[in-house]
């Protein structure tokens, strides 16, 4: 149950990952992978359900054990699930604040929540929240951690269409603003196209597709192109 | 209300008045607000206590089956003034009190290792589940062995009474934390203490209070029996000395305070529901 996990100096890349394997008996999950994420780089990872990449993501957050290889992260990533995971006894700057070791919690907090246009909602209860915002409480309380790599599970999948476009542009905001290195899993070719400067594609626990894109959008890889990687034929796709 | 019904009604919309429209309508012949219901529901055992105090008062019932509620009530006020109602009142709380809080730390102690530790677990929870599977009263004569009939007797049934249910909540709603959560607390970077502190006892706490409301139950039970059997003080010790007497009012008074104390410890549990549980969408009610 060891975690390779070793702290790096200042001004390192975010993540690096070299030769990670990972089995669950004999059935191999990641084999050999190799990855390198820059501080204020956004990297999306797409693939199959069951190719890995959650368990990737769960291996650099030191939540699985890892049975061989390096992870080299500068200190505890931040993580933000698919579901937003807010202590529903908590009020909400209570819940940003969580693990938070400084002398000002709750006016960091306050900071936090309104980063993500929450800020006059200090003391309500998670249990009012939309979707969306107890969403964006989750944001706040990863990116309060200062984190240098920020792990993204899927964290816009159970929202509907309209808000999860609107929480792309949040994401975008606050990753421009605090440039943690991201790696995003996800199941959405279009929000890997809207978000990332790198997209990786997974399969059979490797690294099977990488591409580059630009900030300006020059250079956007065609979706066809994309899902043909993922498998998918893009004929059978209607946009 | 009626905008309500106004903004179901099929009819409204349609314009005719269409059988389904009709069926469909919530309102019933004889339908009562609120208030009227909380009425009717206090009308039945207020009928009934004029009905006994009636039938007392004719003397169709004996004074020695079952005593008029007027003369209960006077009996009441002469034993708080010229008797021991009060101090009787005091003791046996105490010991309900005493009992309760050894029993309660016993068994949340208990419950909390059990629930955090699978080696507790093996070591402690067969043997307190075996106990527990002896109704409690019936240890009674060999608590009496023990301890004579004194007031250690009297705690120890409270006791005895109250440590497993707190017990199995408590187990219960450790077990039942959401794991996520517990990740969640280990990604912020959480010790094992805080984690406790701010994840795993609020989380438990639902289910260790509905220990503690039917620990209370529990403890009654104990109390009333305990102080039946050989008590020179107390509640129980007054009916039993009534008893000897053929007072049946004094013997209704004190099945009487054993309810009121009963229903009073219950608002308290659910008090304290409402409150540390106000971000639960079943106890906390306003949002």
């Amino acid at each position: 149950m060891t975690l390779h996990v070793v702290p790096s100096s200042v001004a390192s890349p975010a993540v690096v990952v070299t030769n990670l394997r990972r089995a669950y008996g004999k059935r191999v999950v990641i084999d050999n992978l190799n990855l390198r994420i820059e501080r204020g780089e956004f990297v999306a990872l797409l693939g199959e359900s069951g190719c890995g990449k959650t368990t990737l993501l769960r291996a650099l957050a030191g939540l699985d054990p890892i049975d061989g290889g390096r992870i080299v992260a500068p200190r505890r990533p931040a993580v933000v699930f698919q579901e937003h995971r807010l202590l529903p006894w908590d009020s909400l700057w209570r819940n940003v604040s969580l693990g938070l070791q400084v002398k000002d919690p709750r006016e960091r907090a306050a900071a936090a929540l309104a980063e993500v246009g929450l800020g006059d909602r200090l003391d309500d209860w998670p249990r009012n929240l939309s979707g969306g915002q107890a969403q964006r409480v989750a944001l706040a309380r990863a990116l309060v951690q200062q984190p240098e790599l920020l792990l993204l599970d899927e964290p816009f999948a159970a929202l509907d269409a309209l808000t999860r476009i609107r929480m792309h542009d949040l994401v975008r905001e606050l990753v421009a603003n605090h440039r943690p290195g991201v790696l995003l899993v996800t199941h959405d070719v279009d929000e890997a196209i809207a978000l990332a400067d790198r997209i990786l594609v997974m399969r059979e626990g490797r690294i099977a597709f990488e591409h580059r894109t630009k900030r300006d959008g020059a250079g956007r890889i065609a979706r066809s192109e994309l899902l043909a990687e993922l498998g998918v034929v893009a004929s059978h796709h209607t946009a | 209300m009626s905008n309500l019904e106004q903004a179901v009604s099929p009819a409204e919309f349609d314009g005719t008045e269409s059988k389904d429209g009709a069926a469909a309508s919530p309102r019933k012949p004889f339908e009562l607000s609120r208030r009227g219901l909380q009425l009717l529901s206090w009308l039945a055992p207020v009928t009934l206590l004029v009905v006994w105090e009636v039938l007392a008062q004719a003397g169709w019932l004996s004074p020695h089956v079952l005593p008029a509620p007027s003369k209960v009530v006077r009996t009441a006020f002469k034993l708080v003034t010229t008797g021991s109602l009060l101090n009787d009142l005091g003791i046996s709380l105490l010991r309900a009190v005493a009992g309760f809080a050894i029993g309660g730390a016993i068994g949340f102690a208990l419950g909390t290792l059990v629930g955090f530790s699978r080696i507790a677990e093996a070591a402690i929870d067969r043997s307190v589940q075996m106990i527990r599977a002896i109704p409690f009263l019936a240890a009674l004569p060999l608590v009496i062995v023990w301890l004579g009939v004194g007031e250690a007797e009297k705690i120890f049934l409270v006791a005895l009474g109250v440590t497993f249910p707190i017990y199995i909540n408590t187990t219960l709603g450790i077990r039942q934390v959401d794991p996520k959560l517990i990740e969640l607390g280990r990604i912020q970077g959480l010790g094992t203490l805080e984690l406790i502190r701010r994840i795993i006892l609020p989380g438990a706490l639902p289910s260790i209070l509905t220990g503690v409301r039917y620990a209370l139950a529990t403890a009654w039970l104990a109390l009333v029996v305990a102080e039946t059997i050989g008590a020179q003080s107390g509640i129980g010790f007054l009916a039993m000395d009534a008893r000897e007497f053929l007072r049946t009012d004094v013997i209704v008074l004190t099945i009487v305070i054993y309810a009121l104390i009963g229903v009073t410890a219950d608002a308290i549990a659910r008090l304290l529901e409402r409150r540390l549980l106000a971000w639960h969408p079943n106890y906390g009610g306003a949002r």
